[in-house]
């Protein structure tokens, strides 16, 4: 966790969770090899070649995040980064008490709870249309994932257009139908729905691609066996597709909550004048957001490096209790075979 | 064998060591070298015009021996983030780095060494004397150094729109509208007769943001968030009570249009006439043109500040200061020190419209005398002139920008009707509270 992280969504991690978890499932461990003798002299060629990789992650992930764990034991400014005076673990008391801490702590599950759940059902949804022989299909497939490839400033920028309060298109239209305008940036729950939006409408197609991919995967015999039992395509989809994603739905529900963890982009912009309060009452301010004010319009480094662990420690929490919930489904599983 | 692994090995790190280096690698100041020539560089931020003025050539003709280059960044804030993380290495400055309002007492409080002091300079007392005290003072230390040279001010005065005034049955011209509010309680009882009047424009609001009332006033106290020493100083500040119970006043009896200033909601406003005033520190007149283009010719007007007749208000403006740690310190004051006379202030403000923080530059006929088609001719030199003169001293602190900011995002709360001014000023506090710890 650097102070300034990127969302971290690779496709690399994939097979890295889902394998994990069909080793669980198999639990089978293959014999150890025999130790080989020394091979550090056999092996030069190849430290040479993963170098890069190792300076490169030294750099700019492995320092940055010593360095924030150090800085978070300081009471620092950005101009005098290096001569903060050390207060040990006085930040995180302070942090504990901090309403502000708590209102973003709240306001990063309620949109990501807004954002996520949505985002992964619709995903599921449209991967299953997809997944059927429909003309047209990999113009679709390729339609899906065009809002991934879009920028979240570009995107956020439009969205805060049509949420406008005077001139938003979305006003106009809820106008015409008769109903009230809506300050959708003023209320808690009309800015949160609002980000929330903007995010599902970023995410679905890249999580319906990885649902899709899975579900090629999965046998065909089994379609044929249900069907022969003389089940309907709702019943396939609940009874044979959906259990077969499930280590898939673990990985996008893992992967998704960490990125809503760290949503920052949308409601920085979301307020158009560069704004870091997230809202005139703070109602949108994200854990990314007040990481963000803390160290870049307060330029307390101290306190924003705080955030940052507290952010990353949230993290940790998320996916151990992923990893738990996955171990106690494998158990089960086991204990019925 | 051995040997060639090692050494591909080797290679290897060493090419990824090179990327690294390289991509970290810093802005050298880059000595010309060819031709003896020294080049000075400029890291500012914004509009500082002067490349578009021509300064920098005209510079380079009278000196040949220098060459003159500036590195832009857009917007003060990302600026300042970068500026900080160099004050902190005492490395990567440009040869002059720009000041801002925002930031200067930041700079002052904790890294004024790392400037050139102009107090100390032979000519201290001649450079003193070309700019009005405050602006000298604002860039001074508690042990009177001095680490920058203003170049522009932000003295305000009022904007109206004529055109809805005159739908609303207000008066048009600027003298008996400046008569309408000697004080702010009488602009927004303005305020409240503009609401009230029968044909004003449906949907325009009297004024855009309650930020135009309480960024003002708040400057016209004794004090505004410090104290002499520059302590933050915010609940006992008379400029913040009087401002804001101005401003929330303004915001909860609905004389505003509800926007967050440069949101896009109130950019969008302005071409929607969505408001029939604002203030207008010197630089918004070129915001105004910018976002109105030709159609907004002729609509506006300018007015002196509500209050002024005790005391003026700015907003913003610039400094350009040497890092002592520079390679070219003293052509680098020499160029700064060209930059800010009188002279080119005076052209400054003629050919890019950047009103003088020089009152010598001021009070020259050429600024002094001008006057601005597009808002309806008025007066421009006069009313920023006398908005100018009538500032006085108010120290800053190195938090004022936070401070201000946690007040107009409650101010923008009262407004938009989610929370009541004494919830919204213990919100502010609170937020402030965050800052100055």
């Amino acid at each position: 966790m650097t102070l300034a992280d990127d969302s971290p969504r690779t496709l690399a991690g994939t097979t890295g969770l889902a394998d994990a978890t069909a080793q669980d499932v198999a639990d089978v461990r293959p014999p150890r090899a025999p130790r080989r003798g020394p091979s550090l002299s056999r092996n030069r060629w190849g430290y040479g070649y993963v170098a890069p990789f190792f300076v490169v992650f030294g750099a700019f992930s492995l320092f940055p995040f010593l360095f924030t764990a150090w800085i978070s034991l300081h009471d620092a400014r950005l101009s005098d980064i290096d001569g903060g005076t050390f207060v040990g673990l006085d930040n995180y008391a302070a942090l504990l008490g901090n309403d502000f801490f708590w209102n973003a702590l709240r306001n990063t599950i309620t949109i990501g709870i807004l954002a996520t759940v949505p985002q992964l059902c619709l995903a599921l949804g449209l991967a299953h249309l997809l997944h059927y022989k429909l003309r047209g299909r990999t113009f679709f497939r390729t339609l899906m994932l065009m809002p991934y490839a879009t920028s979240i400033a570009a995107a956020t920028l439009v969205f805060a257009t049509l949420f406008g309060r005077d001139y938003g298109i979305i006003n106009t239209a809820l106008e015409a139908v008769g109903l009230d305008r809506v300050d959708w940036e003023a209320g808690t729950w009309s800015s949160q729905i609002a980000i929330a939006v903007i995010v599902t409408w970023r995410w679905t197609g890249y999580n319906a691609l990885i649902y899709l991919a899975a579900m090629q995967s999965i046998p065909g015999e089994l379609y044929e066996a249900a069907e022969m039992d003389g089940a309907s395509r709702w019943r396939q989809f609940l009874h044979v597709t959906i259990p077969s994603l499930r280590p898939t739905i673990l990985f996008t529900v893992v992967v998704s909550t960490i990125g809503a963890i760290q949503l920052f982009g949308e409601p920085l912009l979301f307020a158009g004048n560069g704004s870091t309060t997230g809202g005139s009452r703070n109602q949108y301010q994200t854990l990314g957001l007040l990481m963000y004010q803390q160290g870049w319009s307060n330029f307390n480094v101290g306190q924003a490096a705080t955030t940052a662990w507290a952010m990353f420690l949230i993290i940790l929490l998320v996916i151990g209790l992923a990893a738990v919930a996955g171990r106690i489904r494998s158990r089960r599983r086991g204990d019925l075979r | 064998m051995l040997v060639s692994r090692r050494a591909r090995a080797a290679a290897a790190a060493a090419v990824s060591l090179a990327l690294l280096t390289s991509a970290c690698g810093g802005s050298d100041s880059g000595d010309g070298g060819e031709d003896g020539q020294t080049t000075l560089t400029l890291g500012l931020y914004g509009t500082f015009g002067y490349e578009e003025a021509g300064l920098y050539d005209e510079y380079m003709e009278l000196n040949p021996d220098i060459r003159i280059e500036q590195s832009v960044v857009a917007q003060s804030g990302p600026y300042y983030q970068a500026l900080q993380t160099r004050l902190a290495a005492g490395s990567g400055m440009a040869d002059v780095q720009g000041l801002e309002i925002g930031f200067i007492a930041d700079v002052t409080a904790n890294n004024a060494d790392a400037f050139v002091d102009f107090a100390a300079a032979n000519n201290a007392d001649e450079l003193e004397g070309n700019y009005y005290d405050w602006k000298w003072d604002q860039a001074s230390t508690d042990d009177g150094r001095v680490i920058g040279l203003g170049t522009d001010a932000g003295p305000q005065a009022m904007c109206y729109r004529q055109d809805l005034f005159e739908q609303a049955g207000l008066p048009t011209d600027p003298a008996a509208v400046s008569a309408l509010w000697p004080t702010w309680d009488e602009y927004l009882a303005t305020g409240q007769q503009y609401l009230a009047s029968p044909t004003r424009q449906q949907d325009s609001a009297f004024v855009d943001s309650p930020n135009s009332v309480f960024a003002p006033a708040v400057r016209q106290g004794d004090t505004t968030y410090a104290d002499e020493d520059g302590n933050p100083v915010v609940e006992d500040s008379d400029g913040v009570q009087t401002a804001w119970g101005l401003a929330s006043q303004a915001a909860g009896d609905g004389l505003t249009a509800r926007l967050a200033q440069f949101s896009d909601e109130w950019n969008a406003a302005f071409t929607n006439g969505a408001f029939a005033t604002i203030a207008c520190p010197s630089w918004m007149l070129s915001y105004i043109t910018s976002q109105m283009g030709d159609e907004g010719s002729g609509l506006w007007n300018i007015a002196t500040l509500p209050g002024q007749s005790e005391a003026g208000s700015t907003w913003g403006g610039s400094w350009l200061g040497v890092p002592s740690s520079g390679e070219h310190v003293e052509e680098a004051t020499a160029l700064v020190e060209w930059l800010t006379a009188p002279e080119q202030q005076i052209r400054m403000f003629t050919e890019q419209g950047f009103f003088p923080s020089s009152s010598v530059a001021a009070d020259s006929p050429e600024v002094a005398g001008a006057t601005s088609a597009y808002f309806s001719d008025a007066a421009i030199g006069q009313v920023f002139g006398d908005a100018a003169a009538a500032v006085q001293r108010t120290p800053i602190s190195q938090y004022d920008t936070q401070i201000q900011d946690a007040f107009s995002a409650a101010l923008t709360s009262v407004a938009d009707g989610s929370r009541d001014p004494d919830q919204a000023y213990a919100d502010a506090l609170a937020a402030i509270e965050q800052v100055t710890g």
